[in-house]
């Protein structure tokens, strides 16, 4: 049998994940609505004016991202664990870390861009100069993409368990505050019209770290999940 | 040489060689305690600026101190764990992170108390408190994915991914936290944040660590042997002994 060359099964993962995404886009749209909803309570909750919006506008649709894509990340894996797609890729001789990657890298471009592509427009009713869109978007594109891998651990780790989204919450959630952190930062600088620089290359660097060592985890706990 | 490794590994063993260990860290510990509790509130001069209140950073600190290093001690334990699939490991693991909690807690509570005469209130949004919460979130989520699974194998290995997955971030979370509130706090709360202080305040603090650390020990062997009973009832060594 020729094996195939792991690029090629990572892409195939990934395009199933698309198509099967696809076939059944209304669960796709759902973490979208999540979030344009959660950023309309805030308004509600405190002031219609867009001045004082403005201040938490940054850290008010970062808190709504990494939520949004949280709600997104519980099934991740679940579908595939139970029917055994998951076990014949433990067996395949594949490396495990890579399809997973590949698997929550199609899950990013699900959930993960469609909020990058939707905060300007939100940040903007909350008052978000058009000047910090562009910052906005960089640092939710490394946050969300980061998140994923954090939450892609969470996930494979909370697989087999009952209750599993408040679980996955409270594990992934303390993990992803520095996100959060110089995400927020890295906004409200540019509001200020200084330099995000700083704050968006920590965001690339912990993005990085969780890219190389994110998959060995996620594969370690997928195991655990799958050979019981 | 490694003899006593492999012994120690045996949950018979262990059982009874921690059983023997306990009162030597008890003891010791109790020691070390109330004579830092002495020297601390009674010998050691007040502070020329907050007066006595100080006073509760020989509870404070050392609370701080044990519950980072239990989260690492944890951690290790987890990855001995995994490595070398030593199930005594596993245990140890489970029965410190609740004292590692009840750590971060207590600083937390005593933080918060010294906060008030200090700051005027009892929370600020403080670099150390806020890392300390997120620790003891970090605590929290790990207790709930090992109870959320009904098979121990399952819950021990799980877990210890989670708890090394989590010691990476500690300082990472602690930096970002740190960084955080230098931009946007001023610098007068930060004036506790360096401990510039006297030898004669810092003598009963070290003190006061070393009894927190063995209080530790002794506690680590008391819940591990409670874990050990629990984890090996059904096995035979347990009836012969009994």
């Amino acid at each position: 049998m020729m094996r195939t060359p792991i690029v090629e099964a990572a892409r195939l993962v990934f395009r199933r994940d698309l198509t099967l995404a696809w076939r059944r886009w209304d669960e796709v749209a759902q973490p979208l609505i999540f979030y344009v909803v959660v950023t309309t309570m805030f308004p509600l909750a405190t002031t219609p004016d867009l001045t004082q919006l403005r201040v938490i506008s940054g850290g008010v649709v970062w808190v709504a991202a990494l939520l949004a894509s949280l709600l997104a990340l519980e099934a991740l894996f679940r579908a595939d664990v139970e029917d055994g797609t998951t076990e014949q890729w433990v067996l395949s001789g594949q490396p495990l870390g890579w399809l997973l990657l590949a698997k929550v890298a199609a899950h990013w471009v699900l959930t993960g861009l469609p909020l990058v592509i939707m905060s300007p427009i939100v940040g903007t009713a909350l008052g978000l100069p058009y000047g910090a869109w562009g910052t906005l978007m960089l640092s939710l594109l490394l946050g969300t993409a980061t998140l994923s891998v954090l939450g892609g651990i969470g996930a494979a780790l909370t697989v087999g368990v009952r209750r599993g989204s408040v679980l996955l919450s409270l594990l992934v959630l303390p993990l992803a505050m520095p996100l959060l952190i110089f995400g927020a930062r890295a906004v409200g600088m540019a509001m200020d019209g200084e330099s995000p620089a700083g704050p968006l290359q920590l965001l690339a660097a912990i993005f990085f770290l969780a890219l190389s060592l994110g998959p060995l985890a996620m594969s370690a706990a997928i195991r655990i999940s799958v050979e019981n | 040489m490694w003899t006593w490794f492999h012994k120690l590994a045996s949950p018979p063993h262990a059982y009874r060689m921690l059983g023997k260990m306990a009162p030597w860290f008890g003891w010791t510990a109790l020691a070390f305690i109330l004579v830092a509790a002495w020297w601390g509130l009674v010998k050691a001069p007040p502070d020329y600026q907050q007066g006595d209140a100080f006073r509760i950073l020989y509870v404070h600190a050392p609370s701080a101190w044990m519950s980072m290093f239990a989260y690492v001690a944890m951690a290790a334990a987890a990855a001995i764990g995994v490595v070398w699939r030593i199930k005594i490991a596993h245990a140890a693991a489970a029965a410190g992170a609740p004292i590692g909690a009840s750590f971060t807690f207590l600083a937390l509570a005593t933080g918060s108390i010294w906060g008030k005469p200090m700051w005027g209130t009892w929370w600020v949004w403080d670099a150390r408190l806020t890392s300390e919460l997120l620790l003891l979130f970090l605590y929290l989520g790990y207790m709930a994915l090992r109870s959320s699974f009904d098979d121990p194998q399952r819950a021990d290995r799980a877990s210890a991914v989670l708890a090394i997955v989590g010691v990476i971030n500690v300082p990472i979370i602690h930096y970002s936290v740190k960084w955080w509130t230098t931009l946007h706090q001023a610098a007068s709360v930060t004036k506790l944040d360096k401990p510039s202080i006297a030898l004669p305040m810092l003598i009963p603090l070290f003190l006061m660590i070393i009894g927190f650390q063995l209080y530790y020990g002794w506690a680590l062997c008391r819940r591990l042997r409670g874990e050990i009973l629990r984890r090996e009832r059904n096995a035979a060594w347990l009836k012969e002994a009994s």
